[in-house]
């Protein structure tokens, strides 16, 4: 028992960082309709930011909590400005052209960023100073560390407030009416430049925060660190049906669950036929058989147009 | 090249060609060496593989981002029928068609499930399916052990034609016939054909409901075209081009193993589509063949900046992906048709002419 | 049709001729200064990835070689009466297994006498056929798949122990030294990883200890929690990981976090700095990890190649310079003893090397491995790797038999000590 509930933790948290990821994934499909590819990317770019900022401040006897929100920062920052170039440049300009266009475009931005940030960083593995210690806390035979705890307690209000944000705020509005229309919501006086825009500065803010959660719990980086993450919170996406923010944080955390049980408990289950090697398709299998089943995932709208 | 140039002339130009292509193995060789013989077979390899993504994401439109995976099916069945794995020793006139039809088995299975689904939605399914394989692949040696995992397999036979080994070299009239020239003459042969049956296919009425598809499915739909099985049959076409061409890529290297089936692979193989213009069998051509000896050529990068600026500052592998990524965007932003675009416009104008 | 048709043809004429012409800057012949007409000059190549991921090792590998070159010619080597001067050939070969075909083909055309290489198994197995089609010997410095010297020819040679040497020597150190009874092997899905991971447990098992997990993760994965929480309810003494320092640092660290008390042991891939580094200096502590080779140390020729090779290139060795200096050393030995520098001649000399290396006595089996190589066990020690125990040739060698028919050769012994007490 102790260990299913352990194995609960794991994608708990786990999940948390894949639907913070997603959330940048499905407001941006939501308005555009595109996949951001590169989104995984600017998550990774977020990680590394942070990862230098955190090198260079702990090793100048900055205190940690400072470090963490200056490394925090910087990471938003960057990344903002990223997702607000890489729309202005790569997708703005595609935004009426062919389907095909702008998923290569956003495949191509993905392998730029990779290598950029493989020129800027190199290609070791970087490995995150020592900064803090996390204490763990027993539950119920469980250990969960105070960062997990953290990751989890901040992903989630992350998630209320824009939640919150979409439904309340006066900018959340002309989100939606943008996403339903954006030739009316030009027409109702909304500036859909400036709301897509914001959309995507908005996502990439989010990715760096969840940039910044991976370099902290696995204390590493990399520069291809953002296309698995990438893709699995995409899966998580189309699990909890593309274009819905609260669908995005349902399926980023079920599938972390999905992901820890399954690595956890299939080997014994097939009688070792299976086992923890198959761990990275399980994300893909769930993709398929959503995709085919309930096109429009578990929380989407039975909206015809989605798949 | 106007449409007006007298027959003989146009013959003359076909038998320089003809008479081109079959001294090049040894122009290259005399020139720069047997190792861009080898480049060249490479880059023949991938010109059947581009010809065979082109069908799907060219001609039909669907952007298929795990197409390496049927080439993998095709090297692997090559790998496994003719080698000491299970010590079966296929001829290759057995397995070529063989690694074509289960190739083409998978893209059926892949793709009647996911067809119905829209553009960008396949594309990150086919990427799934793709990585699906090469997992597969890389885990079927336990708990029984079939493709060997991520070991790979190794002394994979040769191809044979009537006793003579392509592997060994062969004097013939003067000249030897290296193994990477017998490979170059072989892949050029298949390579010959896929083009002749792209260019057959993108012309018949296949080609040109494939191509309504793409356009406007809906209004094809509307017209009467079967959406559903010719986009079946675009994925089983091309998965049989990504078969053949991963047997003969088995039987030449004489090795295999789930390394060479990345999904940054299947990228590579988009990135020719995309650069020399998607729907074009010889932009297509254009595109593989570039793209094969740029990174040969880029090698020579590092030691120039190593000679002008005393270390390397950019690694030529980055370099090569900085590259092609920056190529993907700037096509689809500046040139979206590709570097050698079909002239559709005029096409239609030259058709309309002849009715 | 027939224009679309044309216009292909020319495309792929115009294309390779391009590529064809874009190469015309190969460095020119080098107009060598004229010697004394009896000094003959041998091309030796190094084939390793010189950009990409790996390519600090594989750069280490033709530094290594070409210390090994410049110390030849200072020696002024005769082979057959002749002077003989040795020039590098260094070629990338990505660590990409298609790439590594085309850089063999590149050697075998620039007329290379031997070859040093390949870094990786995945380069060194499709590779190895290209040479021995020429009939040009290979030394591979680093490769440890089984598998590249299985392939019957006669050409391949490797002077690192294989990935069946290292496996069964962690697995016997685990359970006579560490006196574990049940372990959980975790591999990262390579061919290196799983290669020792699958050696090491068969050996465990023959050796009687009880395998309570078998787990895979993959080279690029980060998140171990799942599978290190399967294995911490199975409660093992010791955790075993087939793989490299980017999984291994995170693992440990990984470990820590979930509480669990294990010990942790792995191969040669995650006994470098940055696996503490990634670790983290508390997590590190304890972890055990073997290597091919003496401590670079203790090796006979050890202090003064180290010190040699910082001169030079004004770094530290990483891990296989040394077995890219002994690899050439192994042919210059084998062309003296043949008194020839023609690769027909000199490579059946390869086989029956006896040569005092700096890794410490090079010979090779008849499949052209290296003879029971001695293997070091290091430990992590206030945050430094410390050499533990080295199992020496010998002692290998005598386990290796005694392993190699486990069953039998208890059996007899058993009785025999029995009336020993008698």
């Amino acid at each position: 028992m102790e260990i299913f509930t352990q194995q609960l933790i794991n994608g708990l948290v786990l999940g948390s960082i894949y639907a913070l990821v997603a959330l940048g994934y499905t407001m941006v499909y939501g308005i555009l309709g595109l996949i951001n590819f590169a989104h995984g990317d600017i998550t990774m770019i977020g990680a590394l930011v942070a990862l230098t900022v955190v090198q260079a401040l702990a090793a100048a006897g900055v205190p940690a909590p400072l470090v963490l929100v200056l490394a925090g920062g910087c990471a938003i920052l960057v990344c903002s400005l990223l997702g607000l170039s890489i729309e202005r440049v790569a997708y703005r300009p595609l935004r009426r052209a062919p389907r095909l266009a702008p998923l290569i475009t956003a495949i191509g931005v993905s392998i730029l960023l990779q290598y950029s940030a493989a020129l800027i960083w190199g290609k070791q593995y970087i490995a995150l100073p020592k900064l803090i210690e996390p204490a763990a806390i027993n539950i119920g035979g469980a250990q969960m560390t105070t960062l997990q705890l953290a990751i989890f307690v901040l992903a989630c209000a992350i998630m209320a407030v824009l939640l919150w944000f979409i439904k309340a705020s006066r900018m959340g509005r002309a989100m939606r009416a943008t996403e339903q229309n954006p030739d009316v919501a030009g027409l109702m006086g909304v500036n859909t430049n400036a709301v897509i825009a914001f959309t995507f500065v908005l996502g990439s803010a989010i990715g760096a925060v969840a940039g910044l959660m991976v370099v902290l719990y696995y204390g590493i980086g990399h520069y291809f660190m953002g296309f698995m993450l990438g893709l699995k919170a995409f899966t998580a996406a189309v699990l909890g049906g593309i274009g819905n923010v609260g669908g995005a944080v349902m399926g980023g955390l079920l599938l972390g669950i999905i992901e820890s049980m399954a690595s956890g408990y299939i080997g014994d289950l097939t009688g070792g036929v299976l086992g923890s090697n198959y761990r990275d398709i399980f994300a893909f299998l769930v993709l398929v058989l959503v995709l085919v089943i309930k096109p429009s995932g578990l929380m989407g709208q039975a909206g015809g147009d989605r798949a | 090249m106007n449409p007006g140039c007298r027959p003989w002339l146009r013959w003359a130009l076909w038998a320089a060609i003809a008479l081109l292509l079959l001294i090049l193995p040894f122009a290259t060789e005399a020139l720069l060496g047997r190792s861009w013989v080898r480049i060249l077979a490479v880059a023949l390899l991938f010109v059947m593989l581009a010809l065979g993504l082109n069908i799907v994401v060219g001609f039909a439109g669907l952007l298929d981002l795990g197409y390496i995976a049927f080439f993998a099916v095709g090297a692997y069945s090559y790998a496994l029928l003719a080698s000491p794995q299970f010590g079966i020793h296929w001829p290759v006139l057995v397995l070529l068609p063989l690694g074509a039809a289960l190739a083409a088995l998978f893209g059926i299975l892949i793709g009647a499930p996911t067809l119905r689904l829209r553009g960008d939605y396949l594309a990150i399914v086919t990427l799934g399916f793709g990585e699906i394989i090469r997992v597969l692949l890389n885990n079927l040696n336990r708990p029984v052990n079939i493709t060997n995992g991520p070991q790979g397999i190794t002394l994979i036979d040769p191809v044979q034609i009537g006793g003579l080994s392509l592997a060994k070299t062969q004097e013939f009239a003067g000249l030897t016939f290296s193994a990477a020239h017998n490979y170059y003459y072989l892949f050029l042969l298949f390579a010959l054909l896929t083009i002749v049956v792209s260019l057959r296919l993108q012309h018949s009425r296949i080609g040109r409901a494939w191509e309504a598809i793409r356009d406007d499915e809906l209004a094809a739909a509307a017209m009467g075209i079967h959406t559903r099985n010719l986009k079946l049959l675009a994925f089983a076409m091309g998965a049989t081009f990504g078969g053949v061409a991963g047997g003969l890529f088995a039987a030449f290297q004489g090795f295999v193993s789930p390394e060479s089936f990345h999904l940054i692979d299947s990228i590579m193989v988009l990135c020719m589509v995309v650069l020399g213009g998607m729907g074009n069998v010889a932009g297509v051509v254009l595109g593989a063949v570039l793209l094969t000896a740029l990174p040969e050529a880029l090698r020579y990068i590092g030691p120039l900046q190593q000679r002008l600026l005393g270390e390397v500052l950019i690694d030529p592998a980055d370099l090569r992906m900085l590259l092609f990524g920056l190529a993907l965007v700037l096509m689809m932003l500046l040139r979206p048709q590709g570097l050698w675009p079909v002239r559709r416009k005029s096409q239609t104008a030259e058709t309309a002419d002849v009715s | 049709m027939h224009k679309a048709l044309r216009h292909t043809l020319i495309a792929t004429l115009v294309t390779t001729l391009i590529a064809a012409c874009g190469q015309e800057a190969p460095p020119p012949p080098k107009a060598e200064a004229p010697k004394a007409p009896e000094v003959i000059t041998v091309k030796i190549g190094s084939a390793s990835p010189l950009t990409g991921p790996q390519a600090h090792i594989g750069v280490d590998i033709r530094n290594g070689v070409q210390l090994a070159i410049e110390d030849a010619n200072a020696a002024n080597v005769e082979i057959g009466g002749k002077k003989v001067k040795f020039e590098m050939v260094a070629e990338d070969d990505e660590a990409n297994p298609t790439k590594a075909t085309t850089v063999a083909q590149k050697l075998v055309d620039a007329k290379v006498a031997a070859v040093v290489g390949h870094f990786n198994s995945g380069a060194s197995i499709p590779a190895s056929k290209i040479y021995s089609d020429a009939g040009i010997p290979q030394i591979s410095p680093s490769s440890t798949n089984p598998k590249y010297t299985e392939q019957g020819f006669k050409t391949t040679f490797r002077v690192v122990a294989h990935d069946g040497q290292q496996g069964p020597t962690l697995a016997r150190f685990a359970a006579k030294t560490l006196g574990a009874k049940t372990v959980a092997v975790i591999d990262d899905s390579t061919a290196y990883g799983q290669g020792l991971a699958d050696n090491f447990e068969a050996t465990a098992k023959s050796l009687g200890m009880k395998i309570v997990a078998r787990e895979h993760t993959t080279d690029k994965d980060t998140d171990f929690k799942a599978i290190l929480t399967k294995i911490k309810g199975r409660k093992p003494d010791l955790i075993m990981f087939g793989g490299i320092d980017p999984q291994a640092g995170p693992m440990v660290k990984q470990m820590k976090d979930l509480g669990i008390k294990a010990k942790f042991i792995g191969g040669d891939g995650m006994q470098t700095p940055n696996f503490i580094k990634l670790a983290g200096d508390a997590a590190a502590e304890g972890v055990m990890a073997s290597i091919p080779g003496l401590p670079k140390e203790q090796m006979p020729g050890g202090k003064a190649f180290l010190e040699k090779y910082k001169t030079k290139f004004n770094q530290e060795v990483e891990l296989f310079a040394p077995m890219g200096y002994d690899a050439v050393m192994v042919f210059i030995d084998a062309m003296k003893r043949a008194g020839s520098t023609d690769p027909a001649k000199f490579l059946p000399e390869i086989g029956k090397t006896n040569y005092q290396g700096v890794i410490g006595p090079i010979a090779f089996d008849e499949k052209g491995d290296l003879k029971n190589g001695p293997i070091t066990i290091y430990v992590v020690k206030g945050g430094k790797w410390e050499a533990l125990e080295t199992v020496k040739p010998e002692a290998a060698q005598a386990a290796a038999t005694a392993t190699g028919s486990a069953p039998a050769a208890t059996a007899p012994a058993a009785p025999a000590a029995e009336a020993a007490k008698k």
